[in-house]
């Protein structure tokens, strides 16, 4: 019996939105899968889990040592059910990157990441060189497909759905040798990056983190998240959870606007899949123009506050 | 304590990558080749801690064909005190390099192993997380703040919620984020002195590592192209076009 296990990310509170594109991969590879929500008194998170489209079952592994994300305990706890899985499903999130490769060893295969399309049950394609090549992979069909999902690369599955929920104990004891301290957690109030249909972004230009401000005071007028390149979180300008790019966050919103950001290789992976990109840059020859649907060469210090002016 | 590190090599991140035409591969042919920026993160923290009195040694290694000796020597002139390359013709996957690098530990036997978050060719993100699997110790990934006291060490993730604190002990396996450090400048007479410093090659087969390449790549293909956009001459313009495409 063919099945996929998705290993459900949340926070404690709520299921991250990357599940339900985890559930849209499942769906596209085409055979029945479960949802797993491991942490600490999840039964909230597992009503979410069990309302995405499509879900089979969700299993719930509750105890006190899951309740942080560490990927010793989490890992632990997947390999005890991998058996009755064909395909363990993660997100390319950094919770998935952390723990999938870790299971992926304690099976003993090798690891899909970053599916961005399925092609066959065991026939994928992912992005590798920071998107600049796509590669069709095929894993070997005698043994367990353990993969990422790329999270940009697929839409949310819908949550109307009523799965049964079963309950199991933990199968092995806390790690002694890991111990979690403590998050900072630092974008706040706004819109996620990762599931903000509009998503404001700005680059080293801002040149401070006060200057910041109107970035922030735009996207709230529309309702945006807002993101930023290396160069910007490098210099201190705004948290590491806004980084785009290679290294930081793959998204795709509908709508990406971003000032005073030049468009290395590095950054414009993490913004390929949007889905209008406005590039406002004072210098008419960067390379963000290449991929930008609408284009302004103009000082972001003169856009900004025009733009906040048209929109409110 | 001995530190090892792991060095990729890798095609420079400034270099534009080309897939070939008849979709076997990206073109390689004389495009500049370099230390997987993240390693070169990982070296500079391994050089910093020994520098810092709380390690003996600096080893680099490095998974490949003769070529990858020219990444080992820059590592060696970096400050790494010795180099050892698992000579290997074919292209391996993480899982084989995970495999390798526990048999490189279990001659070693480090304190520390320090690997990229990722390399920038394959973008996979996975030896760090395997090798600390295979070798039953603490993983921590993305790592932007290191803090070494006595037997743990405690680490600042860079994670999609912000900035994660957790503490390993050690011996223990961390991959490192962009964040971490600068790495220094090799200067030309270290990399004289870098020529005198020993550098080992190890056959796989000797090491006994059957390598498991199960993960079959039929196709490269160039990305998709967007369409081409087109220029506002002002704000005001901007905004209205937002507007007509429902986007605000
Ligand atoms: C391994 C590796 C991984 C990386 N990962 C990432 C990643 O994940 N994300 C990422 O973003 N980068 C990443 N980078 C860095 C990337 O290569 C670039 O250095 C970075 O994206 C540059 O940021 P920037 O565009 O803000 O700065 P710059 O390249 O300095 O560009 C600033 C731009 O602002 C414009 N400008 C200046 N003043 C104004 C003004 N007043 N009005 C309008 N425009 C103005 C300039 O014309 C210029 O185009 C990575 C690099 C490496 C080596």
């Amino acid at each position: 019996m063919s099945k996929t296990l998705i290993i459900a990310e949340h926070d404690g509170s709520n299921l991250n939105p990357s599940t339900a594109k985890c559930a849209s991969c499942a769906a596209a590879i085409g055979q029945d899968f479960d949802i797993l929500v491991m942490g600490s008194s999840v039964n909230a998170i597992a009503e979410q889990a069990a309302a995405i489209d499509g879900a089979a079952g969700v299993t719930v592994v509750d105890a006190e040592n899951l309740a942080n994300p560490l990927a010793v305990n989490h890992a632990a706890e997947v390999v005890a059910l991998a058996e009755s899985y064909s395909h363990i499903l993660g997100p390319s999130t950094t919770y998935g990157r952390d723990l999938m490769p870790r299971i992926a060893a304690l099976l003993g295969v090798n690891q899909v990441s970053d599916i961005s399309t399925v092609e066959g049950s065991h026939h994928f394609t992912r992005p590798i060189y920071a998107g600049n090549a796509i590669v069709d992979v095929h894993a070997p069909e005698n043994v367990t497909v353990v993969a990422t999902v790329r999270v940009a690369s697929w839409k949310a599955a819908g949550n109307s759905g009523s799965a049964a929920i079963e309950t199991r104990s933990a199968s092995a004891p806390a790690s002694a040798n890991t111990r979690y301290v403590g998050l900072e957690a630092g974008g706040g109030e706004r819109p996620d990056l990762q599931s903000a249909p509009r998503v404001v972004s700005a680059g080293r230009a801002m040149a401070s983190e006060e200057n910041f401000e109107m970035v922030y005071e735009l996207a709230d007028l529309i309702g945006a998240g807002v993101g930023a390149s290396r160069a910007a979180v490098d210099a201190g300008y705004c948290p590491n959870d806004m980084q785009v790019g290679q290294t930081g966050k793959i998204i795709a919103p509908d709508l990406y606007i971003a000032f005073g950001i030049s468009g290395a290789i590095q950054h414009i992976t993490g913004i390929k899949d949007a889905g209008t990109i406005v590039a406002v840059n004072k210098d008419a020859d960067a390379p963000i123009f290449e991929v930008a649907d609408i284009g302004l060469v103009a000082d972001l210090f003169t856009v900004i506050p025009e733009m906040k002016q048209l929109l409110s | 304590m001995k530190i090892l590190v792991g060095i990729k090599r890798v095609i420079d991140y400034n270099v534009r990558i080309r897939v070939k035409s008849d979709a076997s591969g990206v073109e390689t042919d004389g495009v500049k080749m370099s230390i997987n920026p993240f390693d070169e993160i990982a070296l500079e923290e391994a050089l910093r801690i020994r520098e810092a009195g709380l390690a003996e040694e600096v080893i680099v290694v490095s998974l490949g064909g003769n070529e990858c000796q020219q990444q080992l020597r820059t590592g060696l002139a970096m400050g790494a005190d010795r180099a050892i390359q698992v000579d290997t013709a074919e292209d391996l996957q993480p899982l084989t390099i995970a495999r390798t690098f526990l048999k490189v530990i279990e001659k070693e036997q480090p304190g520390l192993v320090l690997l990229g978050k990722q390399a920038i060719d394959g973008d996979n993100s996975q030896t760090a997380q395997m090798l600390a699997a295979l070798w039953d110790r603490p993983q921590a990934t993305f790592v932007s703040q290191m803090n070494m006291s006595g037997e743990s060490v405690t680490v600042v993730r860079e994670v999609d919620a912000g900035l994660e604190t957790i503490e390993v002990d050690l011996p223990a396996v961390i991959s490192v984020d962009l964040r971490l450090n600068e790495p220094r400048f090799v200067k030309l007479p270290d990399i004289m002195k870098a020529k005198r410093k020993p550098l080992e090659v190890i056959a796989l087969d000797e090491l006994g590592v059957a390598p498991e390449n199960n993960l079959e790549v039929s196709k490269y293909s160039p990305p998709p192209v967007r369409a081409k956009g087109i220029l506002v001459e002002d704000t005001a313009q901007l905004v209205t076009e937002l507007k007509t495409r429902g986007l605000v």
